[in-house]
């Protein structure tokens, strides 16, 4: 890591100065440029998005808790007339994987925390393109709003595209001929778009407007895990693109990509949708690996333990993704020397995951650890997304997977590692960042009970679907034989934890915007080295008008 | 076996234990229990409360089942421990009051070498098992049978080229007709795929619509049905009786509601049933779906009414 010279900490005085440019109230909001702006444009959208994508999965454990069908009935949901039947609770399933991944976890790693620290943490002034980075922000809006008008439009057995976030042909060519999955295409698209256009912006960034003495290797893990980050978006996205265009075409212009009766295949489609699809679940941590970084070592008030480890370990983590993508496709009849070879590879992310791990408890060990909110998520972190990666392996081996392949187990894996390592990453990085962010303090008793509540219920929802799994309830099934009764109950109960936990989150957030405790430049002392904690809490509208000069850290 | 009867007997305890424990959470979802006597003849179902694998009855399940009990969650588990133990180390003795000075390195070579090198040990030794059961799978015995399977939306079709049975089709019972069975509504259809006991069953699994999957827990067997692609999974299963599997691939709007039954027969009542199927039908009410090519209803298997037919 690296760390300010100390001339640089004459910034403190320009508060005042710097607030006094910021743009009356539309142009700073619509026509921002400014990459904090934008990052907490992002931020609200993550959370808008999070709150819609929460509220899904509140009504899918709702109408799982009981065998038979409660909620979403031939009346819809409470009788609304919305969502109904069947297809209401798959067009659900499917928009809650999309819009937690695309809309909420995304928008908050890489939108979010990235456009905010990315550039203070180089001793950059902003983004190298600022406008296309609203460009950016502004296409997401555009793609949600698709999203949510396909959930209200025609598919094919009822309204919204009911057939999974994975897209699989032919239910969403022959399966949904309704208007619902065309626009969740274009959806995908814009979204596809928009992180493209920030993937280029961030490379540029990082690349040339470091501040001098800035060097690649003196970089904070931070930006280093944004940076494989938009090199996975950048490689893996125009996959998606394809393939979407090639559904789009299937259902609309009587192409035959996927459509076996023509000589398409249906599993080309899956073989490109992985290509993305597998890098795109180390989009979502990644980041989350950085801000972990960060956390520990401030909180332990120590260095980061192996920095060139694991920043090399995150590259590792970034190629391999891209050579495994058939492990979610063992069951689909590909050769078996291709899975013997898909077993291998993805076995090996395990090495370079456990140096992360590992590397970690190394920073906190001998350290002097502070149990503020933002090391209690990280903490958290670190034993669940254990616990996603354990289960990784279990199903990385073909003949395993044969028992377990689309059931509840795969569903507790992924959810280990996304709702409970990601979203705790999230969590992590925004009570972190929070005074320097909203330059108010949070209460911190508020954040620890949000904690707690959040650990239990989480656990509590998907530790016991891995039983779920092994007994082998499918997923994505709106009912199930009453032998799946009691951990579908318990797992809903756990739900429940979860939201009083959100409750306190928001609870938290009221708190701190009405008693508005003046926020300090660095509240975390000494252990808090990158160059956002330099600045004042928020920063100045603009930073940097001197670029800070970085030299090497004693202590790397 | 005898390690598979160990297995039943901590499963049974688990299922206990958690009983316990859900009715500590109150739990009502106990009073839905069937009221009808369970089909005696059930073997292969998922058990509520249960937290492994479902029962093996064929060798490949059999396999994953070793796999996965003593090697992998095995492994597993004492991974989660140890970083678990890791992590309350730090939290005991390297918090801030414990230890108020901290401490300033961040490297240690030998350290670095060892957790990156005895993980890929232990992911070797994973392999060698793994691998053993994957190319277990991948090594089919002369098959003794081979039914073909096709999904539909939302039903199972049931052929037996070699026998000459045609195509008949297997939809989910109601509820009620479930209940009136002893059968467990959501698993049992009206009819169901026969096959011999201890005898290698050659699946052939296609798909007619959109892609569904074959899925059999108690054979560890599951492989999807892709509509142009015949796909093929085996199993030999080792006891008479009902199984159940579910479609485990996202098909629409009934999903949930194409169960999958196995009727595993002594090799003499395969060869009456499947005598039976040749004989001139009577007045069958056809069970195709609507708007479907109606095909043949396969003469009920008057298995169900039987006393349990004695393992091997």
């Amino acid at each position: 890591m690296a760390t300010a010279a100390s001339d640089h900490h004459a910034d403190h005085g320009h508060d005042d100065h710097g607030y006094a440019h910021t743009p009356p109230f539309l142009v700073r909001w619509l026509f921002s440029t400014n990459h904090k702006d934008i990052g907490t444009l992002y931020i609200l959208f993550a959370i808008m998005a999070g709150i819609i994508g929460g509220a899904f999965s509140g009504l899918i454990r709702w109408e799982l808790m009981h065998p038979g069908i409660q909620v979403f009935t031939d009346q819809g949901i409470l009788g609304s007339g919305m969502f109904k039947g069947h297809n209401g609770y798959n067009a659900i399933v499917t928009a809650h994987g999309l819009i937690m991944i695309f809309f909420m976890v995304m928008p908050a790693m890489i939108g979010g925390f990235g456009n905010w620290f990315v550039p203070i943490m180089i001793g950059a002034p902003d983004m190298a393109f600022p406008r296309m980075n609203n460009i950016s922000f502004w296409l997401l809006v555009a793609s949600f709003a698709l999203l949510v008008t396909s959930l209200f439009t025609e598919g094919g057995q009822g309204p919204g595209f009911a057939g999974g976030w994975t897209l699989y042909p032919p239910l969403s060519t022959i399966g949904h001929p309704g208007p619902a999955m065309d626009l969740t295409i274009l959806s995908i698209h814009l979204a596809g778009a928009s992180s493209i256009l920030g993937a280029i912006n961030f490379i540029t960034t990082i690349f040339n407007m470091r501040a001098p003495g800035m060097t690649i290797h003196r970089m904070p893990l931070f930006v280093w895990s944004i940076l494989v980050t938009v090199f996975l978006l950048l490689l893996s996205l125009p996959v998606l693109a394809g393939a979407i265009t090639m559904l789009l075409t299937d259902r609309n212009f009587h192409t035959h990509f996927f459509d076996a009766t023509n000589g398409g295949d249906p599993l080309m489609f899956q073989h490109l949708f992985w290509f993305f699809g597998h890098p795109e679940v180390y989009i979502l941590i990644l980041p989350g690996f950085g801000i972990i970084s960060h956390v520990v070592s401030t909180f332990s008030r120590k260095p980061v333990f192996g920095y060139l480890a694991m920043a090399y370990a995150m590259v590792a983590i970034g190629f391999l993704g891209f050579i495994v993508w058939a492990h979610h496709m063992y069951v689909t009849g590909i050769p078996l020397d291709l899975q013997a070879y898909f077993v291998a590879a993805t076995m090996v992310i395990a090495v370079p995951t456990g140096i992360k791990i590992f590397s970690w408890i190394a920073t906190m060990w001998g350290g002097s650890i502070d149990f503020k909110t933002p090391m209690l998520f990280a903490i958290g972190f670190i034993f669940l997304f254990t616990i996603g990666g354990v289960t990784g392996v279990v199903l990385a081996n073909a003949g395993i997977d044969y028992s377990l392949h689309d059931t509840y187990y795969v569903i507790a894996h992924f959810h280990y590692v996304l709702s409970l390592g990601a979203v705790f990453a999230i969590f992590a990085g925004f009570y972190y960042w929070f005074e320097k962010m909203w330059g108010v303090k949070y209460n911190e008793i508020l954040g620890a009970i949000h904690f707690w509540f959040m650990f239990v219920g989480v656990n509590v929802i998907f530790f016991p679907q891995h039983f779920l799994g092994l007994q082998g309830m499918p997923r994505r099934y709106i009912d199930y034989p009453v032998a799946f009764a009691k951990w579908n109950y318990v797992s809903s109960v756990g739900y429940m934890i979860t939201l009083v936990g959100m409750a306190v989150f928001f609870l938290m957030l009221l708190e701190a915007a009405v008693r508005r405790r003046k926020a300090e430049a660095n509240p975390w002392g000494e252990g808090a080295t990158t160059l956002e904690w330099t600045l004042s809490s928020p920063p100045p509208f603009h930073q940097f008008n001197e670029l800070p000069h970085i030299s090497a850290d004693s202590s790397h | 076996m005898r390690a598979e009867a160990l297995l039943m007997r901590r499963l049974r305890g688990a299922v206990s234990a958690v009983g316990a424990a859900a009715l500590m959470a109150g739990v009502s979802v106990s009073a839905r229990a069937a009221e009808v006597a369970a089909n005696p003849n059930i073997v292969g179902q998922p058990v509520d409360g249960a937290m492994g694998l479902q029962p093996a009855h064929s060798s490949l399940k059999f396999q994953a089942i070793q796999f996965h009990d003593w090697v992998l969650l095995p492994i597993i588990t004492v991974i989660t421990l140890f970083v678990l133990a890791l992590l309350l180390i730090c939290i005991f003795r390297f918090n801030k009051r414990a230890n108020p000075v901290p401490a300033k390195w961040s490297h240690n070579t030998p350290i670095e070498i060892a957790w990156t090198t005895i993980p890929v040990l232990i992911l070797m030794i994973i392999s060698v098992f793994s691998f053993k059961l994957l190319f277990a799978y991948h090594s089919m015995p002369t098959p003794d049978l081979t039914v073909k399977a096709t999904g539909y939306q939302w039903y199972w079709g049931y052929e037996y080229p070699d026998q000459k049975i045609p195509e008949f089709t297997s939809n989910v019972l109601t509820k009620e007709d479930a209940a009136a069975k002893g059968e467990p509504y959501l698993l049992a259809a009206d009819h169901s795929m026969v096959v011999p006991v201890n005898k290698t069953v050659h699946v052939l699994v296609t798909g007619a619509d959109v892609i569904h999957d074959f899925g059999l827990p108690a054979f560890g067997v599951k492989i999807d049905a892709v509509p142009g692609r015949v796909n093929d999974a085996w199993f030999k299963a080792d006891k008479t009786g009902i199984y159940y599997g579910q479609c485990d691939q996202l098909c629409g709007v009934n999903h949930a509601f194409m169960p999958i039954e196995i009727q595993v027969v002594t090799q003499p009542e395969f060869d009456a049933w499947v005598a039976q199927q040749h004989a001139p039908a009577p007045a069958a009410t056809p069970v195709a779906a609507p708007g479907k090519t109606a095909s043949a209803a396969p003469q009920p298997l008057a298995l169900n009414t039987q006393a349990p037919v004695a393992t091997h």
